[in-house]
């Protein structure tokens, strides 16, 4: 019976997480658009273009191989089982036993590593140019966030999301450790997820572009299906912000149905602060030269190696 | 013994002034340079005065005021309006990128924990960190003044040098107050000279470019 509910509850979550991803997405973009005092698409509109280009053509290119076609599969699964891992409102998921927080790196990193791929598969300049960039931000947003996880495994004492996840709600005392490790945190998921200061998720300037540069050649379902990855990518790490540093409300394991109401009605509370957050961020603070991001995720990266060492400091005096 | 949170805001404290250090490490231009000096300055006061709290010793208050009041407002604002008077408002270059730079100072800091908590057994835990830490705040104020060119920032690196050294003579208990208030006009005797002579530079070389005393005496870049 034990095992229904934590099935039920693990399929809930998948499911969640897929459904409210493209809401994410239009509740920013709406966000920046009010901002900028215009009226901006509808919330439901990302869903809209998503069922519009599930039912389009797809246009290939004659010398795009089975690797081309493959790839939006395999980025959409990693990144869904990725998501899938992170407790959103309840901890303890069945599956969050089986994988822990490297391994969910380790998921988007392989997923990165074959957009990447798919990126130069056609050979056209701009996707080469999309893969190069892309691979550049990911070796510094990758050990980055390597530390990040060493600052929150040692204070937790596990690499486990669910017990980190319950350890740092009951309380470790003040950690500068913690807001260093917040703020590199912060950083690695612009940088990852093609926000603004690092690329520029509505553009198709060629100049500038990362993330869209690689997909340039996808369309139809393809397209739809990576447009579905990224939106799940930017809940992902939201949530991950949120059950990390916000481990309040998240219900523990075997919780019964009330703690998980209220764990979901503040999860989606929490995502609406961490997208409204995100959008007034992105409209203060104007887009970077490409050349200046090895800076930014630099500055990223001292910031949890700093992270690390004091911990190491504070463990080794007591 | 001393409570487990008395400890942990000393380490944010002084965990912070190492930040502090590496972020002006980070920057190339003079106004932001001149406002994370001041930050720095603000954090270590905090530090000491927290010192003072948990140490019950009222003459550090003293010492975070005068780090405050000196360190804090007068001499930014003095070096403000020097760096007006010069001109030099502009981008400031550094030796080497920044990424390379902040690899050195993150090389720095591990370099003086791993030797501060070596040969510090057992000492007390407050004064363990305080001293691993000044240390590292110490030698990222050097790496400061070797990576700069211009005059200015090289000041910068010296002053927040000093920083580190009151932050390690707090943490280290029963220090008198006539020394630290020596140490603190002594500071400011030489920010005099030194503003006397980055005029000098200037006048005789028309740049506080240290580097055009190199060429001056015959040394090849």
């Amino acid at each position: 019976m034990a095992l229904i509910l934590d099935l039920i509850v693990q399929g809930a979550q998948m499911v969640l997480v897929l459904a409210l991803a493209p809401l994410l997405t239009g509740f920013i973009r709406k966000v920046k658009a009010r901002l900028n005092r215009r009226q901006g698409p509808p919330l439901l509109q990302p869903y809209r273009d998503l069922t519009k280009l599930l039912n389009k053509e797809v246009v290939l290119a004659e010398n795009a191989s089975w690797l081309f076609r493959v790839t939006p599969y395999l980025i959409f699964a990693t990144t869904w089982v990725a998501a899938a891992l992170v407790p959103t409102f309840a901890a303890g998921l069945l599956f969050s036993w089986s994988a822990d927080l490297i391994a969910i790196i380790a998921l988007l990193g392989s997923a990165r590593f074959f957009l990447a791929l798919a990126g130069m598969e056609i050979g056209t300049s701009f996707g080469g140019i999309g893969s190069s960039r892309e691979v550049m931000i990911a070796s510094l947003a990758e050990p980055a966030m390597i530390m990040i996880v060493f600052t929150l495994a040692l204070v937790a004492g596990s690499t486990q999301l669910s017990t980190m996840s319950e350890m740092l709600a009951a309380g470790v005392g003040l950690r500068v450790s913690l807001g260093l490790a917040l703020m590199a945190l912060f950083m690695v998921a612009i940088a990852e997820n093609a926000r603004i200061p690092v690329d520029n998720p509505a553009t198709h300037l060629e100049l500038t572009m990362v993330h869209e540069a690689m997909i340039l050649e996808y369309s139809g379902r393809h397209l739809a299906v990576v447009e579905l990855a990224g939106s799940l990518k930017l809940l992902l790490y939201l949530s991950l912000i949120a059950c990390v540093f916000l481990p309040w409300s998240v219900a523990p394991a075997g919780a019964g149905f009330g703690p998980l109401a209220l764990g979901f009605l503040l999860y989606v509370v929490k995502l609406a602060v961490g997208g409204a957050l995100l959008g007034f961020f992105e409209t203060t603070i104007a887009k970077m030269r490409v050349f200046r991001v090895p800076d930014f995720l630099g500055a990223g990266l001292m910031l949890g190696i700093l992270a690390v060492l004091l911990l190491f400091v504070t463990r080794s005096v007591r | 013994m001393l409570s487990s949170l008395s400890l942990d805001v000393a380490h944010l404290f002084a965990g912070g002034l190492v930040l502090v250090s590496l972020l002006l490490l980070y920057q190339d231009r003079m106004y932001a340079l001149l406002n994370i000096f001041a930050l720095h300055a603000v954090v270590l006061a905090l530090s000491v005065a927290w010192q003072a709290h948990i140490q019950s010793a009222p003459h550090l208050f003293l010492t975070a005021a005068l780090a405050l009041v000196f360190k804090g407002i007068i001499i930014p604002t003095a070096l403000r309006r020097i760096v007006e008077q010069l001109g030099i408002h502009r981008e400031i270059e550094t030796v080497g990128g920044v990424g390379v730079t902040m690899l050195a100072g993150m090389g720095l800091v591990a370099l003086s924990m791993v030797v501060m908590l070596r040969v510090t057994p057992e000492a007390d835990p407050l004064a363990r960190e305080d001293l691993a830490f000044a240390l590292s705040v110490v030698l990222l104020g050097l790496l400061m003044m070797v990576t700069r060119r211009n005059a200015v920032s090289q000041v910068i690196g010296f002053m927040s040098l000093e920083n580190g050294l009151i932050l390690a003579a707090t943490g280290a208990k029963g220090m008198p107050l006539v020394v630290e208030i020596s140490v603190a006009f002594s500071i400011l005797i030489a920010f005099i000279v030194i503003g006397i002579f980055l005029f000098r530079i200037r006048e005789r070389f028309d740049t506080v470019d240290v580097q055009a005393l190199d060429r001056f005496r015959g040394e090849r870049r």
